[in-house]
């Protein structure tokens, strides 16, 4: 029984850790994509948040303005994204694709210039971002250490929590969020309703980028305490599979982010007691998605008018 | 209308102008983040020709460019169709262990036997793996871009996996499978390797990249097969109405780009891997496919070139770090050409734009005319 409340408690620990980033990232891909432009320069976009976050909290010391600065590289990304498709009318695709290997490519060569290595200096204790509720339980009784393992988190856990509260809000009980879903939709039927569907994916793009880049600073200035260039391997794009996943709704995205923090959870706590091979168990995540998906979700809905650039009439 | 063609009507119509253009902006680009990080231009980028003009070094780009000219072909025949096959990484990863086991569980078939059997394979394990994808959309559904992630990760680790198993794995503390068998290896021989000053690595890949790009050229634009996975690449709808079952059509297409992304994952291995190593992340041979089918505008001739440019690029910048310079300026460079090619449509839009401020200022200027009045 105490073995099994250990196991479950690190599993929902894991499961937790595992989904941050991914929800931030996933929060911000529903804004993009419901209000109709593809964002595949996701993964980019987290990369230029994971380096600059901890590069700021490690020269500034604090690790609150580290991570608003990741969300704010990312912005600058999803803003040259937004400039490309929204106002150019580029192929979002193609262009999401140049964003994943820009990202990537300048953030290193800055580390090079800044580090004179790839990889940038581990932050120290008091340059992440801290746990809530350290301490608070008592470790020595079995309950105790389950409530740690599960709640004495990382802040940025608690904090995409209520991002994904507010983003929730703001899709279905405000003006903007009808709008933003209806640029997604019919952009046409909005022009003529008088809303600026360029300015609305503009800052809706913008917006991604910033949610992008906030969960690619919480891989490496929570756990992990330094950017190297495989933090973000893929994170980006597993984020966008969940928004998918949870046919384009942020409360979808948040169930396909947990499903997947779950997987890679049970991934390490069967891993560590040894039998089943590593990376058969690595596979689990993936398969359960696609499995999850034929049983219960099936066919997505997706925006009508995603993918499509919205030429003004004049 | 016989009017003579003006320079923004060149610019605006001629995709390959685009393209050449994109090219030299991200070089600027380039030159720029060089500069400022206070390195010499001339001496990078000197480094960067004069690496890959050398003969062995031109044959070094050879080699490095086979696998992205054939994943380039899959995912610009993907492109064609109407399907966007970001899946062209798990494809190739399968193609590669394929022919890898079968090439070091029958090490002993002779070669004329051997390689054609392992390209067999590899075509089938990514032809399969593309017509998973195809099947779960059709059956329920399933986004295929999502679905196409999934086994990408899927394909990562049971690569691994496979590459751990006893029978497969490397006798030696490589973390990585046995060589594969000699008799499999596509290398040219040792004496003319040495007789011409090429790279060790030499080999007959690009003979058989050239031919794949044929056939791929021969099925869109010769057949009827290729008409119709187009007709359901520009308007599925309309196919449709015209007779044509657009689910037969994506799981052909995904087939067939499955096949040659496999291809061009046994093609890397023959020639220069000789071995499959376990990774600790995506080695993005599908995803560099992308960027070789967009820089070669999805045309099987451009995507050639645009493999052997690629090549060159990579081949060439894991040189940089001899002056000093940083190798991932490739990746900023290639992703600038990459942003400049998605955003080339402005050209396209120069023309309509001047015709619109014409026809604003004939307007205002009447407008003037009446008030005056």
């Amino acid at each position: 029984m105490t073995d099994f409340v250990n196991s479950l408690g690190i599993i929902l620990y894991a499961t937790l850790a595992y989904m941050t980033p991914l929800l931030f990232a996933a929060l911000g891909s529903c804004f993009s994509e419901v209000s109709g432009v593809v964002n595949i320069g996701i993964e980019g976009m987290m990369t230029a948040g994971a380096f600059t976050g901890t590069v700021v909290a490690y020269f500034t010391g604090s690790p609150w303005i580290g991570f608003l600065c990741g969300g704010l590289a990312g912005a600058l990304f999803g803003m040259l994204h937004a400039t490309a498709t929204v106002r150019l009318g580029a192929d979002q695709t193609i262009a999401g694709t140049a964003i994943n290997m820009l990202g990537p490519g300048i953030v290193i060569m800055i580390a090079r210039v800044l580090f004179n290595s790839t990889d940038t200096i581990p932050l120290n204790a008091t340059q992440k971002l801290p746990k809530l509720f350290a301490g608070v339980f008592d470790t020595n009784t079995v309950f105790g250490r389950f409530m740690d393992n599960v709640f004495a988190n990382y802040v940025s856990t608690y904090l995409v929590f209520a991002a994904a509260i507010i983003v929730w809000f703001v899709f279905y009980k405000t003006k903007f969020g009808l709008r933003l879903r209806a640029c997604g939709e019919h952009p046409q039927a909005c022009e003529t309703l008088g809303i600026n569907v360029l300015r609305m994916r503009f800052t809706c793009v913008t917006l991604s980028g910033f949610l992008a880049g906030l969960g690619g600073a919480c891989v490496t200035m929570t756990i992990s305490t330094q950017f190297r260039p495989i933090s973000i391997v893929g994170q980006g794009f597993i984020a966008i599979a969940a928004v998918i996943f949870g046919k384009f709704r942020p409360q979808g995205a948040l169930i396909g982010c947990l499903l997947f923090g779950f997987c890679s959870g049970l991934k390490v706590v069967l891993g560590g007691s040894g039998g089943v091979d590593m990376q058969l168990l690595s596979m689990i995540p993936y398969v359960v998605t696609v499995i999850v998906l034929i049983i219960f979700v099936g066919k997505s809905h997706v925006p009508s008018a995603n993918g499509k650039p919205f030429i003004k009439a004049r | 209308m016989n009017k003579k063609k003006s320079f923004l009507d060149v610019i605006s119509e001629n995709t390959f102008i685009h393209i050449i253009l994109s090219i030299l902006l991200g070089f600027l680009i380039g030159a720029l983040f060089l500069l400022v990080m206070g390195l010499s231009v001339g001496e990078a980028y000197g480094r960067l020709v004069s690496s890959v003009t050398s003969v062995k070094g031109f044959s070094y780009v050879i080699v490095y460019s086979v696998p992205y000219i054939v994943a380039g072909l899959s995912v610009a025949f993907s492109f064609k169709t109407g399907v966007f096959n970001i899946g062209a990484e798990g494809q190739f990863v399968v193609g590669a262990m394929a022919a890898c086991v079968v090439s070091i569980l029958l090490p002993d078939l002779p070669k004329p036997v051997l390689i054609p059997l392992c390209f067999l394979v590899a075509a089938a394990a990514g032809a399969l793996w593309g017509s998973i994808v195809a099947f779960l959309k059709i059956k329920w559904g399933i986004n295929e871009v999502l679905s196409m992630i999934m086994f990408n990760w899927i394909a990562f680790y049971l690569s691994n996996f496979i590459a751990g198993i006893p029978a497969i794995h490397s006798e030696g503390s490589a973390e990585a499978t046995k060589n594969i068998s000699a008799n499999a290896s596509m290398l040219f021989s040792k004496d003319f390797i040495k007789a011409n000053g090429l790279a060790p690595t030499a080999n007959w890949g690009i003979l058989v990249a050239l031919v794949i790009m044929l056939v791929i050229w021969f099925i869109i634009e010769k057949t009827t097969l290729g008409y119709n996975l187009k007709a359901v690449g520009v308007n599925k709808f309309a196919a449709e109405y015209g007779g044509i079952s657009v689910n037969r059509s994506i799981m052909t297409a995904l087939a067939i780009s499955g096949a040659m992304a496999g291809l061009a994952g046994s093609l890397q291995l023959m020639g220069m891997g000789n071995r499959i190593s376990v990774f600790a992340s995506q080695e993005g041979f599908g995803f560099a496919g992308i960027v070789v089918a967009l820089m070669g505008c999805s045309n099987p001739f451009g995507v050639f070139v645009a493999g052997i440019f690629y090549g060159a690029l990579i081949y060439g910048g894991s040189k940089l770090n001899l002056v000093g310079a940083p190798t991932q300026l490739i990746n900023v460079i290639v992703g600038t050409v990459v942003f400049f090619i998605a955003i080339s449509v402005i050209f396209k839009n120069l023309k309509n734009i001047r015709r619109r401020q014409r026809a604003n200022a004939a307007a205002s200027a009447a407008r003037k005319e009446a008030e005056s009045k």
